[in-house]
């Protein structure tokens, strides 16, 4: 039903998504936010997917578990563990949203009910999918939180989420997410809200649960240094497409993609800028696209672009390792 | 010669929130600093001080030299053009109704010299010019533009009064990646050529390292540190300061994952009540006994200076990994 290299390493992944495509119909047209997206996930990995907004990232998470509005339409497939979701009844899907499929969104704030304790919110999950008691709910609720690292959970549990500063609440979000052991995390920004000394520590929870539980992570982020310090594998989106896929090493080390390249260039880092006065620019913007062309989406910013770029799409393809995909016709050179 | 900005011992206090608690620096003449710290450190409000969109509850603000701490709104006027403000949002403090070239010129038009309306133009489009845009964009209204490109109109409209200092709060931290590098470059830019000088607000230390030319680091309501940028990025002297260097991921998987991690905890203590003696004392994994009881004083290191009680003024410093459980 999908593509062959999905079907024959379907055996290590738990997560395979396929050419997945979203388009919305909107007042202004028609516009299409994903296009053709291929990337998986294995058991206890952490996956990052970086790029600006409206790459098309947090759309490409949302529809992971069919969270995206009816104006949205979704081709292509997604399959957890051998199941397709893309296309299930609604029945199906909300026994696979926040059992199989969790997510974690930037601000914890805005995601948590002010007029509920964590420790109620954290024990509907529980009561919707394990059926557990009142008393059994709120001991799992404290153990949660103290999994995530919250001090004196026995007393928090009956925090307001407005008692609680903004790490403690995005470790509120965590705990909630991970309540029924789910096989993959989506966590889609989880520090972008949060000061660099608060997001250390969510990241580091983060990775204890990877860890601890096994739990398959899809982190979504803007963040190279996020990406740097906690992603195995890399997805690297630009103007709805993915345009380079590879190892974290082996893309940091060696970006192909002009595009990453440029990334990289422009992200401040401490120690990295010590005897320039400049950061690159990628020039021009993000465009917001109607339909996809057949045409390489970066070309307009792209200071190595020919007409090459402009007459066709390049395909997601390994240059040196195979693990290493990128889709550009004029890649980096390998240094 | 005058410095371009003067703070002494301010002090801001909303009722019982004491938001900023005795900070001192001073900017010199074309001179750019950094103020660095978390969120509810109190930074955007010493820079709200020194505009003065608030009364300072005590201390001095003196900016080329002129206490501006007192003064009221119409002694103030004259005084309006040589200070001026970009703020984070740039959708949020540009008016919606008014075209760009209006939003451009109003510093011009509520000053109190009278200039032409050709003048004003011809000042318009300098200030356009400055930034990168084209003087069509004036004509245009502020949604029209991209986030990047509305930064780009705060800081024109800043820079049209020509003022010898510029606040720039978090200038950069709404904007996406490849947008901010060009409107930090653009800031420096400018910097540059026009010699204003600049008290760059942000949390985000790595983008102030290539702008700045000393840094000061705000901790609750208080100054941790201060000192040059090669100062502080190389031998940082205040724990506060090593936790949020250490904090901050460098976009190099290999050199990031072999840091020593430096968790703080994430709990900020209440600006209600902040803690006694050294208020970083809660999060420090250095603190002792003497942190609780006594403030520390500030010790001069190199051209900067720290406050903490490990920093010795013979180069002393703790090391904060030191106090980290392994």
């Amino acid at each position: 039903m999908t593509t062959s290299t999905a079907g024959a390493r379907a055996g290590t992944k738990i997560l395979e998504v396929a050419d997945l495509s979203v388009s919305f119909v909107t007042e202004s047209g028609n516009v299409s936010a994903v296009d053709h997206v291929t990337l998986d996930l294995a058991p206890g990995e952490i996956v990052g997917v970086v790029g600006e907004s409206g790459c098309g990232k947090s759309v490409t998470a949302m529809s992971l578990a069919g969270l995206l509005p009816r104006s949205a339409r979704v081709t292509g497939s997604v399959r957890l563990r051998g199941t397709e979701l893309i296309g299930a009844p609604e029945t199906s899907l909300r026994r696979v949203r926040g059992k199989e499929i969790a997510y974690i969104f930037q601000e914890p704030m805005t995601s948590l009910n002010p007029v509920l304790t964590v420790g109620r919110q954290i024990g509907e999950v529980l009561q919707v999918h394990e059926r557990l008691s009142r008393k059994a709910v709120k001991a799992r609720a404290i153990e949660l939180l103290s999994l995530v690292g919250i001090p004196s959970a026995a007393r928090r549990v009956d925090n307001y989420p407005h008692q609680l500063s903004g790490g403690m609440r995005q470790r509120v979000m965590i705990a909630m997410a991970v309540a029924c052991n789910p096989t993959v995390l989506v966590a889609d920004e989880p520090t972008t809200a949060l000061d660099v000394t608060v997001q250390a520590g969510i990241l580091e929870v983060l990775r204890d649960l990877r860890d601890r539980l096994g739990t398959s992570i899809l982190i979504i982020t803007h963040d190279l240094g996020v990406i740097a310090d906690i992603a195995d594998r890399v997805v690297v989106m630009y103007a709805g497409r993915v345009v380079e896929r590879a190892p974290v090493t082996s893309l940091f080390a060696r970006p192909q993609h002009q595009y990453t390249h440029g990334l990289l260039n422009a992200s401040p880092t401490p120690g990295r800028h010590a005897g320039t006065d400049r950061l690159q620019e990628i020039p021009g913007l993000v465009p917001v696209l109607s339909k996809q062309p057949d045409a390489c989406t970066f070309a307009d910013r792209c200071p190595a672009a020919s007409d090459t770029c402009r007459g066709s799409a390049p395909g997601l393809s390994a240059l040196g390792s195979p693990d290493h995909l990128v889709a550009c016709w004029h890649p980096v050179e390998a240094t | 010669m005058t410095n371009a900005l003067e703070i002494s011992d301010l002090v801001m206090h909303f009722g019982p929130v004491r938001a900023v608690d005795g900070v001192s620096l001073t900017i010199p003449r074309g001179g750019v600093t950094a103020l660095v710290g978390e969120s509810g450190s109190g930074k955007s409000t010493v820079g709200k001080c020194v505009v003065r969109l608030l009364k300072p509850t005590s201390g001095t603000v003196r900016i080329g030299g002129v206490d501006v701490t007192s003064l009221t709104r119409r002694q103030l006027r004259p005084h309006r053009s040589t200070v001026s403000i970009v703020f984070q949002d740039p959708a949020g403090s540009l008016d919606p109704r008014m075209l760009v070239g209006d939003v451009v010129a109003e510093p011009l038009r509520l000053s109190s010299s009278r200039i032409s309306r050709a003048e004003r133009q011809r000042r318009v489009d300098e200030s356009l010019g400055q930034v990168g845009l084209r003087s069509e964009v004036a004509r245009r209204y502020p949604h029209e533009l991209s986030g990047g490109q509305r930064q780009r109109v705060s800081i024109a409209r800043a820079l049209i009064s020509k003022p010898s200092l510029l606040i720039a709060d978090e200038p950069t931290s709404a904007l996406d990646v490849s947008v901010q590098a060009s409107v930090l470059n653009l800031l420096a830019d400018l910097q540059r050529d026009i010699g204003f000088a600049c008290l760059f607000i942000t949390h985000n230390l790595s983008a102030v390292e290539y702008l700045a030319d000393e840094i000061a680091v705000m901790y609750l309501g208080q100054l941790m540190e201060k000192g040059t940028r090669s100062q502080i990025f190389s031998g940082p002297a205040h724990p506060y300061t090593q936790a949020l260097l250490a904090a901050a991921p460098v976009a190099d998987p290999v050199a990031q994952r072999a840091r020593t991690p430096v968790l703080l905890g994430d709990d900020l203590p209440s600006a209600l009540d902040p803690p006694s003696g050294c208020r970083f004392r809660t999060r420090c994994p250095l603190a002792f006994d003497k942190c609780a009881t006594e403030v520390p004083p500030h010790v001069k290191i190199g051209n900067g200076e720290a406050a903490c009680h490990l920093v010795q003024a013979d180069g002393t410093r703790p090391d904060v990994r030191a106090g980290v459980k392994q």
